[in-house]
């Protein structure tokens, strides 16, 4: 959550090189290279078992690489001791597909995990949890259990969890699976609002197209305090040259990267493959 | 999903690979010896950890209060039984020869240096061991362990050391208590079925006792809390396959701790019996 200028900077926040994981012998990743640069996000598409939580979890450095390299804030991730990850850890929010909440944990409890593992002031503590559970309109929960709350607001909390330590990059795993759309729509919004009021950069993994194309299509306005189309017109922003946020795509297929790019050209395509996510 | 294509993945089958019994035993004991090792090198950085920060006391409390005061109940129930059931078996030998006071002596030996501390480490292995595999493998299961970490938090340090801490800490206390309640057991017994009088029971039964016995008796604990801890915490972590493999997790958890504590009591004996000799 710090606002980060939006100057055009040259260098990726996250950069994957020729990165291969695998299990049992068989690669699920095989040989990804990507890119994400500051204040953008990258959707990662593809079915089920095709490897995009592998590759959050790749970037969070909570799984190693069997090959390759990745860079995240300048840091190369996977060549870090165990010990150096967990400070590494803390300057990226995850938000997990079910939202992982510490079920013995109060949901305010949950919020103010890491920054009590940050030794913070119980004043500063109380008053950023506040400010997380509000920007996710939950802020009557505190007190609650996570499972006194319905799945879409666990997922808020969860999201309420990543940004209360106020991280540069988030990484969202399948936020929007299993829920109904209404509070899919919700959860997209949140995200929306997270990118364009702290200018976070993120990375979102999910295997529906619809979740991208509403980043790419729509933006908070924090005056207005309300979503609106990027542009006039019916249409995708292109990602050249504009100051605002750019979404982009990328699908994976069999661990590959089958498709990488804006979405004007994802939405164009007469790929076979690809038409598959567009519905 | 309803929004999602039905999913064709050109992927070919694996050809069915013929294996033999020698292949499928080497594999199970390189699959075990790899286990042994993981296990060993998550006991050993439980108590590593205690020479660095940062350090939960919050938590070591709390697992402190779950191993030690939520296992009396069962351990001073046992304990209580027990040391009556000693006295009565012992007993009706001894009056068959006329020497029903030995029973004060038979009772303390057999509680204080075996019976207290392996009954008490298989009582609370059986309560603690599963209780902590389970609590362990549903947060693997679902996710909270890798929220833990990350969000910066070493699961070693903040789920297995306090365990681990409380285990060892707890169960001599626990023997301790098990030992007296079985001895006052015994006196009950031997007061209403022997005859005996409860003063006569309890110097004889202080008598016997030197102080190697006690050590004896309270060094196993200290072993046996450090196992039930760390296989129950070892069990929980690794857990594989969802809710079926949190149940499985549970019961190995129980069935190992139990197992290693009788395996490790038989060490422990012939080590403290040694020692005894040589230093006491």
């Amino acid at each position: 959550m710090t606002p980060s200028p939006p100057e055009p900077q040259a260098s990726a926040v996250v950069t994957f090189e020729n990165v291969r994981i695998g299990f049992d012998e068989e690669d699920v990743l095989r040989g990804v290279s990507l890119e994400v640069m500051p204040r953008e996000t990258l959707v990662l598409l593809g079915e089920t078992g095709t490897g995009k939580t592998l590759t959050l979890k790749l970037a969070a450095g909570l799984l190693r690489p069997t090959q390759g390299k990745i860079e995240v804030l300048g840091q190369e991730v996977s060549a870090m001791s165990e010990r150096e990850l967990l400070p590494y850890r803390r300057q990226v929010g995850f938000v997990f597909q079910e939202g992982a909440l510490f079920d013995s944990l109060s949901v305010g409890e949950n919020v103010a995990y890491q920054l009590r593992e940050d030794r913070l002031d119980e004043e500063e503590i109380e008053q950023r949890v506040q400010e997380a559970l509000r920007f996710v309109e939950l802020e009557h929960t505190g007190d609650m259990l996570p499972s006194e709350l319905s799945g879409g607001m666990r997922r808020r909390v969860s999201i309420a969890r990543a940004l209360a330590a106020r991280p540069p990059i988030v990484l969202y795993d399948s936020p929007t699976a299993g829920l109904d759309p209404v509070t899919a729509q919700t959860i997209i919004t949140l995200i929306l609002r997270l990118r364009d009021v702290f200018g976070v950069t993120a990375m979102l993994a999910t295997h529906r197209s619809q979740d991208g194309f509403a980043l790419a299509n729509f933006r908070f306005d924090p005056e207005s305090n309300r979503v609106v189309r990027l542009t006039e017109k019916e249409g995708f922003v292109t990602a050249g040259g504009n100051a605002e946020p750019v979404t982009r795509f990328v699908v994976y297929r069999e661990g590959r990267v089958y498709f990488e790019g804006g979405p004007e050209e994802l939405a164009e395509s007469k790929d076979a493959y690809l038409q598959r996510f567009l519905v | 999903m309803a929004d999602t294509p039905f999913q064709v993945v050109g992927r070919q089958a694996k050809p069915a690979e013929r294996v033999s019994a020698g292949e499928l035993l080497t594999d199970a004991f390189k699959h075990f010896l790899a286990n042994v090792q993981d296990y060993s090198e998550m006991a050993g950085r439980s108590l590593a950890n205690l020479t660095s920060g940062p350090r939960y006391f919050q938590d070591i409390l709390a697992q402190m209060d779950d191993i030690g005061v939520g296992s009396l109940p069962i351990v001073l129930m046992a304990g209580f039984f027990i040391g009556a059931v000693m006295v009565l078996q012992t007993g009706s030998q001894f009056t068959r020869f006329g020497q029903t006071a030995l029973t004060g002596d038979v009772v303390a030996l057999a509680l204080v240096r075996e019976l207290g501390p392996t009954l008490t480490g298989i009582l609370v292995a059986g309560r603690c061991s599963s209780g902590i595999a389970s609590e362990l493998g549903s947060m693997v299961v679902t996710e909270q362990v890798d929220a833990m970490r990350a969000m910066g938090t070493d699961p070693s340090r903040k789920l297995v050391t306090p365990r681990v801490l409380a285990g060892i800490l707890m169960l001599p206390l626990l023997t301790a208590l098990n030992d007296f309640i079985g001895l006052l057991g015994g006196c009950v017994a031997s007061v209403f079925t022997l005859r005996l009088n409860a003063v006569e029971f309890w110097t004889r039964a202080i008598d016997a006792l030197d102080f190697a016995d006690v050590m004896q008796g309270m060094m196993k604990p200290l072993v046996y809390g450090f196992i039930l801890a760390t296989i129950g915490c070892y069990k929980g972590l690794t857990v594989r396959g969802g809710t079926q493999g949190v149940g499985r997790a549970t019961t190995q958890a129980v069935v190992v701790a139990s197992v290693m504590i009788i395996a490790a009591d038989l060490f422990l004996t012939r080590v403290s019996l040694y020692l005894g000799d040589k230093i006491f």
